[in-house]
């Protein structure tokens, strides 16, 4: 009972950094229709930037913000540079060309910072909070994982429900000629949604950062677990990114738990193929209509 | 049209040239191409030193899975980020049976194909439905989801040691590495043959159809689901060979020798080469064998460490991928194509080469195939 109990514990932080990724993939979707591969190696680089920063004896949380910062101005800039020259071309163009970002993005970290994992500090205490007389798997950080992405959660919700600014994105979003025809600056607020991921993709990375081998890969496995979570909430809704990423982060972490930890991909390989059969559109999508 | 200055010297010129021209029927034409590529690889090997047969082997098992990356994505419009994977089950068929059964080689090979050829279908099948990202998505993570399988049966697949791998004995005097570069090269060039005749075919017009507009191409009557189907087995398959033979040319199969950058490199070097050719793949494989040295020596020269060296090759290939993506889609076989267009336009001005009505029906009737598939 006490592993299945902290098992579910670890699962549910995991899953709420997936969610904060998956956030981000969901971000950019909605804006241009793009999955971005890079996200997690965008996340990855932002991090390195953190521990440097922190290395120069800057203060944990101004380095957070710094970081954020940081990955608000990378992702405007790579949807600016990189993707807008892509557009109304193949489909397959923007995957591949985020695909050479992913590798580029690794390979400059690997150049800079060797290959060497290196620790990064948590922003608190990572051992288990007791409760009555025993101590579970759930820490002080996994609380500050939890309350983090539940603002950044809510904080996109009363972007997008409650703002005009939000109104506009979605709008722009759904249908950027007549948008434009409006007077909306599609074109801004697509960057606008970029730069929102890239805090998104920011924040998961210094979430994992801590307990994870901090290498230039450790967001691979994160970021095609936060796909799988995207995809199960359907891509497009941000609340389906905070279900999905319950879901994928309980069950890697039952069959790590399980079956050993070698496997979780493959259980989300599963799961994600398990989802795509059942309702390719995901659980919160609007009914299809395919494009002719 | 301008006419040419000297009427008799052009004709003799356009005589000349039209003789050199290969035939037009499809297997012909391949298999004339077939031997002269196989006679041309014949003298390099035999005079290169070993290692450098080594490498010519590598780029032969490169073309395989290339083309078979090339036809999937390039021709029938689905993308893979996994093919990797293919190459490891490919690879560990092959490793397994060497290990346990006395078979014959041939038929290890062809197990390595039917073994990544049956994961082509369990991933092909879900793909069908599958557009654009999803798909990528899902191939990405099949690429990070296989290798640790092997980590975690350990005693059967070798663990970090790997399974080992015996090439068969050479005959007679050949030294082994240009015995293996041939067994590698003759795969290769049966592999393109068989494919160039394949997107000749019926099946290739299909798998075309599909690519262009999938609801236009079911009207037409083809079966969507099944032709994707074929492609990603037909593609799984030769992914396959190729993974059986770098286990050959590396003595030893284990998950190390497939990571998450092979996939992304395969696909870096099919996009350079030229999405959907199949000569362009040649062009692609010569850069997945030779840029990781180019860029340790370049490293050397800008006196990075030792470690930046892996990683310089990797960053080359993302920014050429990205800068190819934007600028030259259409890859070295695409600026290729278009070279010899223009000289073929500059040549015809001059009244020498290509096809014109004047010379009979039969030149005109395959001549803009041609300029299409000729790669």
């Amino acid at each position: 009972m006490g592993l299945f109990v902290n098992i579910t514990l670890d699962g549910l932080a995991n899953g709420m950094i997936f969610a904060a990724l998956a956030l981000a993939l969901v971000l950019i979707f909605r804006a241009t229709r793009i999955v971005n591969f890079a996200q997690g190696a965008m996340g990855m680089i932002t991090t390195f930037i953190a521990s440097s920063l922190l290395g120069r004896g800057v203060a944990y949380w101004w380095a957070f913000l710094a970081v954020l910062a940081i990955g608000f101005v990378l992702g405007a800039l790579v949807e600016r540079v990189l993707i807008r020259p892509l557009q109304g071309k193949s489909e397959l163009n923007p995957v591949i060309v985020t695909i050479g970002l992913l590798v580029v993005l690794e390979g400059v970290a690997g150049t800079i910072y060797g290959n060497s994992s290196r620790g990064f500090p948590a922003a608190y205490s990572q051992s288990g909070l007791t409760v009555g007389h025993t101590k579970i798997a759930f820490s002080h950080f996994d609380v500050f994982i939890l309350v983090s992405v539940l603002v950044l959660m809510i904080a996109t919700l009363v972007l997008f429900r409650a703002t005009s600014l939000g109104l506009r994105m979605r709008a722009s979003a759904f249908s950027g000629e007549i948008s434009r025809l409006l007077g909306v600056r599609v074109g801004l607020l697509l960057t606008l949604g970029w730069a929102l991921a890239g805090v998104a993709g920011s924040l998961a990375g210094l979430l994992v950062a801590p307990t994870s081998s901090f290498s230039p890969y450790f967001m691979d496995l994160v970021l095609v677990y936060a796909f799988t979570a995207a995809v199960i909430g359907g891509l497009e809704s941000p609340v389906g990114a905070l279900i999905g990423g319950l879901i994928t982060g309980l069950s890697i972490s039952y069959v790590g738990g399980y079956l050993g930890s070698g496997l979780q991909p493959l259980g989300a390989l599963v799961l994600l193929m398990v989802a795509l059969m059942a309702r390719p559109e995901g659980i919160f999508a609007r009914p299809p209509a395919r494009r002719v | 049209m301008t006419p040419p200055a000297v009427p008799g010297l052009a004709l003799g010129r356009a005589r000349w040239f039209r003789r050199l021209r290969l035939p037009t029927q499809p297997l012909a034409r391949h298999m004339i191409l077939a031997l002269c590529g196989a006679a041309v690889l014949y003298v390099v090997t035999s005079s290169l030193s070993p290692y450098n047969d080594f490498e010519v082997g590598e780029i032969a098992l490169y073309v395989i899975a290339l083309s078979g990356l090339s036809l999937l994505t390039g021709v029938n419009g689905q993308i893979s980020l996994g093919h990797g994977a293919f190459m490891a089950v490919g690879a560990y068929a092959t490793a397994l049976l060497m290990t346990h059964t006395h078979l014959n080689f041939l038929l290890e090979l062809l197990a390595s194909i039917g073994a990544a050829a049956i994961l082509g279908l369990v991933i092909g099948i879900p793909a069908t439905r599958l557009k654009g990202p999803y798909l990528a998505g899902m191939t990405l993570l099949l690429a990070l989801a296989l290798p640790p399988i092997a980590d975690k049966w350990s005693t059967t697949f070798g663990g970090d040691q790997g399974l080992t791998t015996t090439v068969p004995a050479a005959p007679g005097t050949t030294n082994p590495e240009e015995w293996l570069a041939w067994i590698q090269i003759m795969g290769a060039l049966i592999v393109v043959v068989l494919l160039a005749n394949l997107l000749r075919s019926r099946f290739g017009r299909t798998f075309r159809a599909v690519r262009d507009d999938e609801i236009a191409a079911s009207l037409a009557g083809i079966h969507v689901a099944r032709t994707k189907v074929i492609a990603f087995v037909i593609s799984a398959g030769c992914a396959g060979l190729a993974g059986a033979f770098l286990g050959l040319s590396t003595g030893v199969v284990n998950t190390g020798e497939f990571p998450l950058t092979l996939s992304i490199q395969l696909l870096a070097a099919m996009v350079l080469g030229g999405t959907g050719t199949l000569m362009g793949m040649w062009w692609g494989a010569v850069l997945l064998v030779y840029l990781p040295q180019w860029s340790t020596s370049l490293s050397g020269d800008f006196n990075l460490g030792s470690g930046a060296s892996a990683y310089l090759a990797t960053i080359i290939f993302g920014v050429v991928l990205i800068v190819a993506m934007i600028a030259a889609p259409t890859g070295i076989q695409g600026g290729l194509r278009w070279a010899w267009g223009r000289i073929s336009v500059f040549g015809s001005r001059l009244g020498v080469s290509t096809p014109s009505v004047s010379e009979g029906p039969g030149a005109t009737l395959h001549g803009p195939d041609q300029v299409r598939n000729s790669g």
